[in-house]
């Protein structure tokens, strides 16, 4: 018993001596976090997190490959805990989520039906691809076995679904899935990424200035889920009220279903997604990175600068906007009028962004109260300039200083501030009005007119109907309107009388002639054909510019900015959207001269990621393989087979005699059941690769 | 010549995996990728002999000595897992690149049951130095021979269609049996 104990005691010394030794002669320096981050990690050596167990982990954080959220298993208690060793803020980790974006990568040539093996990494290797498709999911459900959390399954459309309260980003089923379909990806990353060339894009979202995944949003809508359908718009487009009321979707014009029949009402659907979380009296959340302590003054509070601001705050950036008007919304609070655009709507809508934690300080002028040395000042890390195009072009006819001459913006602005602040005098209104011009800003100016209580509204326009840049839904609402429309007619002079006052506005009548530059064809005044029409008020809605007079003001190095001849400020790259001077940033109108609010809010983000590379310190590029103002090259369709008739679900909207008295909203939202039948048109392209009016009929 | 018998004999007839069933844990949890198991097969190569020789050592000078043949398992697992432990901290300072080869392994070794049983059956069947040091690279070398066979069996089955019950784990245990019962061809042999 003795000799027992002696012997275990000996060895005992013996091993424990040999190991302290053994510990000092062959110590490596090792930083004693290491050990301390282990000792808070979960311990389960899981490899989950993509490395070889919890020590392997702890030495990825402490040599700062990985962040304090390594651990995906346990969740934001130990990150803080490994965040409190490493002297970092964690605040909260920015989740990891599995996405089944569906946007291609690797697209299989083979269209193959095979059925032996089972899985997706067999079948990709054999023979291509299993469904009908160039492009997507096999459907065998290799990510829902790699998936140890239970957090992906079979959707019965039969590609993956994923539970976003259960995935912890752990990046298997990225690993697991041959097709680069399921991608683990964080909020920012999905942000900022932009369309690329290698996509599996829907035609619709190639076309979408501002690149929703329209496919996405549609079947979140036929299937209920209407907070996703609005989480998945918000991604591309903070102003989905806004849009779902006066875009003239582009996207729609490339719907493969139009290229049949009538094209899905997208916009419609993106209308009733968002009306419907307005009237659900809530707000859905709207998920913050955590703060990165960068700053970011945001000069123009319009759609670009909404948009820009609402992106950059989403990724974790402090955003103060800047606005020379009373309030915020630019250009769709005070060129858009009240019957399109209810302010109402939009105060709502501003609201949601703002409440993000964004400042905002109005009637700041840029060049007046402030300019961009005392934004340096101010310690802004970085400028963006979205300050639209407020500058109306004028006619340069002689005449044009009568009273009574009014120039498209400044009538409608006017108006507008008019009719949102108290104690301004009324806005002029003449009896015979005439708007000159084609586009959507003079259809504004003759609607509002007609709203106004003008006895008789005009458009004077120098081609035809076919030529105006005007949304057509916009044209015919003005001639249900009863307006008067005067086409091929050119203006020559303002006649006044004594005075002062406008009386007639002389013009010259136009033929067709050859097709310009702009694809339209060129009007050719005919001879001695002046006509004289009588009229009290003129409005002169032929375009317009952004104003630079910034740029004058006493020698500040905003100088030189460099602008284009059309007063657009330069970008270094259109895609970019980065200025000559490398903090400062563009977007919107006033880079692209006067153009659609989805392109300025497409604009406004892509701003915000460049702001978010030069802030990190990163190159300021644009996405490779970017697709940009383009379309994947054979995905444009010239038919489509199949198809079964359907009628696009029509736009309810406000009687005619009773819309023209009041600026009440003309355009209705449709109802719950049109836009589940209207959804159900879709055809899901590039989410679902084969045709379902096929697969129904068959 | 008899110990070519022994060797041979250790690795296929008495196979530490397939015939005796010890250190089936690692067997089934590292055998679903080549690499790993090709990692943990030198790992344990490597320890067993270390163990093997240190563990004779220890039976035939310390504790036959005094008839303490009763704290055999006892002192083994300490003996061992202070050799393991000495080890790995020698490698790290000194051969960093086999460490970095190894090093993961290491420690999840210590007390896997093939090691230990190795090291007993050693002093069960009274071999000598030279016998006990080829047995243990002989059970290693065949630990490491079913690992290798069953990691390659084990991709192969991922490709195939398995009902869903007999996914994973249960699919593994299946080819397990089938091997072993492969491996029990051996049998006549020596």
């Amino acid at each position: 018993m003795v000799e027992a104990i002696l012997l275990m005691l000996g060895m005992g010394v013996v091993c424990g001596s040999i190991l302290s030794i053994a510990s000092k002669v062959f110590y490596v320096y090792e930083d004693p976090r290491i050990a301390e981050v282990e000792g808070v990690l979960a311990g389960a050596n899981c490899g989950a997190c993509g490395y070889a167990g919890c020590s392997a982990a702890a030495e990825a954080v402490v040599s700062g490959e990985d962040t304090a959220g390594v651990c995906v298993i346990s969740g934001t208690e130990v990150a803080e805990l490994v965040g409190g060793i490493m002297g970092l803020e964690v605040g909260v980790a920015e989740p990891l989520l599995s996405v089944n974006y569906c946007d291609g990568g690797s697209r299989a040539d083979d269209k193959y039906y095979y059925s032996g093996i089972h899985t997706c990494a067999a079948t990709e290797s054999m023979y291509g691809g299993k469904r009908v498709c160039s492009v997507g999911c096999l459907g065998l459900g290799d990510c829902v076995k790699s998936c140890a959390f239970g957090a992906i399954e079979m959707g019965k459309n039969g590609y993956p679904e994923v539970k976003e309260g259960k995935c912890v980003g752990c990046g298997a089923c990225e690993t697991a899935c041959p097709k680069d379909i399921l991608k683990v990806r964080t909020m920012t990353e999905r942000l900022l990424s932009f369309n690329k060339e290698t996509d599996a894009l829907a035609p619709c979202q190639q076309t979408c200035p501002a690149e929703i995944d329209i496919s996405r949003y549609i079947d979140q809508i036929r299937t209920g889920d209407y907070e996703g359908a609005v989480n998945t718009i918000r991604e591309r487009n903070p102003l989905l009220l806004s849009c779902g009321r006066v875009c003239p979707h582009p996207c729609e014009d490339m719907c493969r279903r139009g290229v049949e029949e009538d094209a899905v009402s997208i916009n419609q659907l993106k209308r009733f997604a968002a009306d419907y979380e307005m009237n659900s009296g809530k707000r859905f959340p709207i998920s913050c990175a955590p703060d990165t302590g960068k700053k970011v003054a945001v000069v123009g509070g319009g759609p670009a600068g909404l948009s820009c601001a609402f992106f950059l705050r989403r990724i974790g950036h402090d955003v103060t906007i800047f606005d020379m008007m009373p309030k915020l919304g630019g250009m769709i609070r005070y060129g858009i009028p009240e019957y399109r655009l209810p302010k109402e709507v939009l105060e709502w809508e501003i609201e949601g962004i703002t409440d993000l934690g964004i400042k905002v300080k109005s009637n700041v002028k840029l060049g007046h109260d402030f300019d961009i040395s005392s934004l340096v000042a101010a310690e802004f890390d970085a400028v963006f300039l979205g300050i639209g195009a407020w500058k109306d072009y004028n006619l340069n006819i002689p005449g044009e200083d009568f009273k009574g001459c009014f120039t498209g913006i400044d009538f409608l602005t006017n108006f507008a501030t008019y009719q949102q602040e108290e104690g301004l005098d009324p806005v002029f209104i003449g009896k015979k009005c005439v708007v000159i011009g084609g586009g959507n800003t003079a259809i504004d100016c003759v609607r509002t007119l007609v709203r106004l209580g003008a006895e008789e509204v005009s458009i004077v326009y120098r081609r035809t109907r076919n030529e105006m840049p005007a949304n057509m839904v916009e044209i015919e609402a003005a001639e249900h309107e009863g307006i008067n429309f005067y086409f091929l007619a050119a203006p020559t002079k303002v006649i006044g009388d004594d005075n002062g006052k406008a009386t007639h506005l002389e013009y010259l009548k136009m033929e067709l002639g050859e097709p310009d530059a702009s694809g339209r064809r060129r009007p050719v005044a005919i001879d001695g054909s002046e006509t004289l029409l009588e009229i009290d008020m003129i409005v002169t809605a032929i375009g317009q510019g952004p104003d630079i007079g910034f740029k004058t003001a006493e020698g500040k190095r905003i100088g030189e900015l460099e602008t284009t001849r059309w007063d657009t400020i330069d970008s270094v790259n259109p895609e970019t959207l980065q200025t000559n001077i490398p903090y400062i940033f563009t977007g919107g109108d006033s880079a692209t001269g006067a153009s659609l609010v989805v392109e300025a809010i497409g604009g406004g983000r892509r701003a915000a990621r460049s702001i978010n590379q030069f802030l990190n310190g990163e190159k300021v590029i644009n996405e490779e393989n970017s697709l940009f103002k383009r379309n994947i090259p054979g995905t444009i369709f010239p038919s489509v087979d199949g198809l079964v008739g359907t009628t696009r679900a029509t736009m309810p909207e406000l009687d005619v005699d009773y819309r023209i008295k009041c600026f009440d909203e003309a355009d209705l939202v449709i109802t719950e059941e049109t836009a589940k039948k209207e959804s159900s048109r879709c055809l899901t392209c590039c989410r679902i690769c084969y045709n379902k009016d096929k697969e129904k009929a068959a | 010549m008899e110990l070519i018998v022994l060797a041979i004999s250790c690795i296929f007839v008495n196979n530490i995996l397939l015939a005796q069933f010890l250190g089936n844990c690692p067997f089934l949890g590292t055998s679903k990728k080549m690499e790993t198991a090709i990692g943990m097969s030198m790992a344990v190569i490597f320890v067993l002999v270390m163990a093997g020789i240190i563990t004779w050592v220890t039976e035939e000078y310390f504790l036959k000595q005094y008839g303490l043949q009763y704290l055999r398992t006892i002192s083994f697992i300490l003996v061992i897992a202070a050799l393991v432990q000495f080890v790995e901290m020698f490698l790290k300072k000194s051969i960093p690149a086999l460490y970095a080869g190894l090093g993961i392994f290491l420690p999840l070794i210590t007390t896997n049951c093939a090691v230990m049983g190795v090291c007993l059956i050693n002093i069960k069947e009274e071999y000598t130095f030279i016998e006990a040091l080829v047995s243990s690279i002989s059970y290693a070398v065949g630990f490491g021979l079913a690992l290798v066979l069953f990691a390659g069996v084990r991709e192969r089955i991922l490709l195939a269609r398995v009902p869903r019950p007999l996914q994973d784990t249960s699919i593994g245990l299946i080819t397990a049996g089938m091997l072993a019962l492969a491996f029990y061809a051996f049998k006549g042999m020596v």
